[in-house]
């Protein structure tokens, strides 16, 4: 059942060769919100992005970087400034969100108030015309999907958070998009339900082969769900990758340090340039005892937290320099005011410049 | 709900909190109502107010006018005030429809300081007396008026128009006094339509007319009957634009009513005409909201 609402074209499974076509193409995207008087920044600039057919692809960034205006682009709720935006080949400028091949999960869901969770899913359907029995049965399927189909004719305002957020999904899905645009859909629930969700989404993204692209500020969301994430800050992107590439090899020291818990250790400190900074993550660091032969740094260890599988040791190294080190050895616990020799193996650091 | 003690207190305070409006309502409304209900079934006094014997006469008046000689002759001339009545009443809450959802929709589009200006702006006429507002109208209408003056002035016209004392003028004042009453509910019910439900259903595929249809007007609907009532009943009622702008050559309704009370000396014919467009504007009021709730349940 869930086979007949894979898109007819696609062949399956995730997309990771090279080969595979472009489903949105983004070329010198720049938009720039027009306030009056004051000097206006560019909420995005210079957006160069290849987004693959079939993927699962993250937009990963703090707030205010930028992620949501790039998806409303894609969704033809703003414009842009300067620049081109493709979907499967078709330039889109001037084209409205009717027109275009995309749906949104939003945020808030924006469920129709005054519909019932039947008539919220079928809307996209009666729009794009589909014949009334169709449209049920898809309505029913769609409901099956994300597990909701004992809610039909409920109305949407007296569901929870999770269902509205079910409700959105299979409304948005419903259409069979070629491309489903998820803004935070997950920032409203709380964590037990948004990790359940996780699941949920890798799982319907898997079985309809629709291209998901995934606006997130939640850096765990984006690693656990994602093919490849594009992180972003201050209307750039600044990394693209996939999960692992992004986690170990940052590109800079806004990615070590928003991606996953990293040391930033100044160059100078470890005698090397001043202008270079090494990013080791906490789990590579190893404690040695202070009367040890070899060891990168010298230091002091400022607080023991116990986290039950792992010890995290803080460790002060010079002025204002402190490195964490996440220790899963248990029987060599360093008290607090310990000396300590600081390791870490050569391939786990990478050097950034500033 | 499960302690009794503490429904019985919450009912109480209930009755409480209502009385005040019920007693209100009750002694300034109902019970007038009830003495016209009751003085239209009574004998007109030659000087003015009312007495015995209880009789139709008030309500077979409005067909049958006694001749000189005391016989009742068939009229329709009162039938047809009340239908030119209600004909002009709903010319106007159509018209002020067609002109408060666009100006609302305009309104509710607007940044939050703005709407407050422009909120004030519909409202601002409250401020001044009806009667006052009523007779500017007339300054501007009439043959040596404002309008007048600039289009002769503009060689547009080379005679003054009669643009005052008819069924038009009637219709620009009622739709004047009557436009924010209108307004006011439907942009309550407009503001509250959250912009990201119209985003998406344009990203579901609908566009601009499916929009309207299947999103901003059932849920500005409700706002939309309470603006037709609130329009459509007093308008039919009024009777200072008739007089002024219509020039009380033809009569509706509302003058009517006020002349059987003042000049004519007829209470009862007065209070049955009230007691007919009481009904008037309470027939749609029972059933209309009934028919267009169930339309609303369709999917």
């Amino acid at each position: 059942m869930m086979s007949s609402l894979r898109r007819a074209e696609t062949n399956g499974g995730p997309a990771s060769s090279a080969d595979t076509p472009d489903m949105i193409q983004i070329r010198a995207a720049r938009k720039v919100f027009s306030v009056s008087g004051a000097g206006a920044t560019a909420a995005l600039d210079s957006i160069d992005l290849s987004i693959r057919d079939n993927e699962f692809f993250s937009l990963l960034g703090p707030s205010g970087c930028g992620k949501t205006t790039l998806l409303r682009l894609l969704a033809g709720l703003e414009s842009l400034t300067s620049g081109e935006i493709f979907i499967k080949g078709r330039n889109v400028a001037g084209l409205p969100p009717q027109n275009r091949p995309v749906n949104t999960v939003f945020q808030s869901y924006a469920l129709f108030p005054h519909m019932t969770v039947a008539q919220n899913v079928a809307f996209g359907l009666e729009m794009l015309g589909v014949p009334k029995a169709e449209i049920a049965a898809r309505v029913e399927q769609c409901l099956d999907m994300v597990r909701l189909n004992g809610l039909a004719d409920r109305a949407t305002p007296h569901l929870s958070g999770g269902q509205q957020q079910r409700v959105a999904l299979a409304r948005a899905l419903a259409p069979r998009p070629e491309v489903l645009l998820l803004d935070e859909p997950l920032s409203a629930l709380d964590l037990k339900l948004r990790k359940e969700m996780q699941g949920e989404l890798k799982r319907l993204q898997r079985e309809t082969g629709i291209t998901f692209i995934l606006v997130t500020h939640d850096q765990e969301e984006a690693l656990a769900m994602s093919d490849r994430i594009a992180v972003m800050r201050n209307g750039r992107v600044l990394q693209l990758g996939t999960p692992e590439d992004v986690y170990d090899n940052p590109s800079c020291c806004f990615v070590a340090d928003f991606i996953g818990e990293t040391n930033l250790i100044p160059g100078s400190v470890l005698g090397r340039s001043n202008d270079l900074t090494i990013t080791v993550r906490p789990e590579n660091v190893r404690l040695i005892e202070a009367n040890a032969a070899s060891g990168r740094l010298f230091g002091t260890v400022e607080s023991v937290k116990f986290l039950g599988l792992d010890t995290l040791y803080e460790v002060a190294v010079a002025q204002k320099v402190t490195v964490r080190a996440r220790v899963r050895d248990t029987r060599r616990r360093f008290s607090s005011g310990a000396s300590v020799i600081i390791d870490w193996p050569a391939e786990a650091e990478r050097e950034l410049r500033q | 709900m499960t302690d009794g003690g503490e429904s019985r207190l919450s009912s109480r305070r209930t009755v409480l909190l209502i009385a005040p409006a019920v007693l209100l309502i009750g002694t300034f409304m109902l019970v007038p109502m009830l003495i016209a209900l009751a003085y239209s079934f009574m004998t007109a006094d030659p000087y003015g107010g009312v007495t015995l014997p209880f009789t139709l006469d008030a309500y077979t008046q409005i067909f049958y006018q006694r001749d000189f000689d005391g016989t009742p002759v068939y009229s329709n001339d009162y039938l047809f005030i009340i239908l030119r009545s209600v004909w002009l009443a709903v010319a106007t809450t159509l018209i002020c429809l067609a002109l408060g959802l666009p100006l609302a929709w305009y309104i509710v589009c607007q940044s939050k300081a703005r709407q407050v200006v422009l909120l004030f702006l519909v409202t601002l006429p409250f401020w001044i007396n009806t009667l006052i507002r009523t007779y500017c109208w007339v300054l501007i209408l009439r043959s040596e008026g404002l309008s007048n003056h600039l289009l002769l002035h503009l060689g547009i016209i080379a005679d003054p128009l009669p643009f005052l004392y008819n069924d038009g003028a009637i219709l620009l004042g009622l739709v004047y006094t009557f436009l924010p009453f209108m307004v006011l509910p439907i942009y309550a019910n407009m503001e509250r339509i959250e912009p990201l439900s119209i985003e998406a259903a344009f990203d579901l595929y609908a566009g601009r007319i499916a929009v309207f249809r299947r999103i901003v007007w059932p849920l500005t609907r409700p706002g939309v009957i309470v603006g037709v009532m609130l329009v459509f009943a007093p308008a039919l009622g009024s009777f200072l634009a008739p007089d002024l702008l219509g020039g009380g050559k033809k009569l509706l309704i509302g003058s009517l009513i006020q002349m059987q009370f003042t000049s004519s000396r007829n209470w009862p014919f007065g209070a049955a005409l009230s007691i007919i467009i009481t009904i008037a504007v309470l027939l749609p009021l029972v059933f209309w909201p009934r028919l267009v709730g169930k339309g609303g349940h369709k999917p």
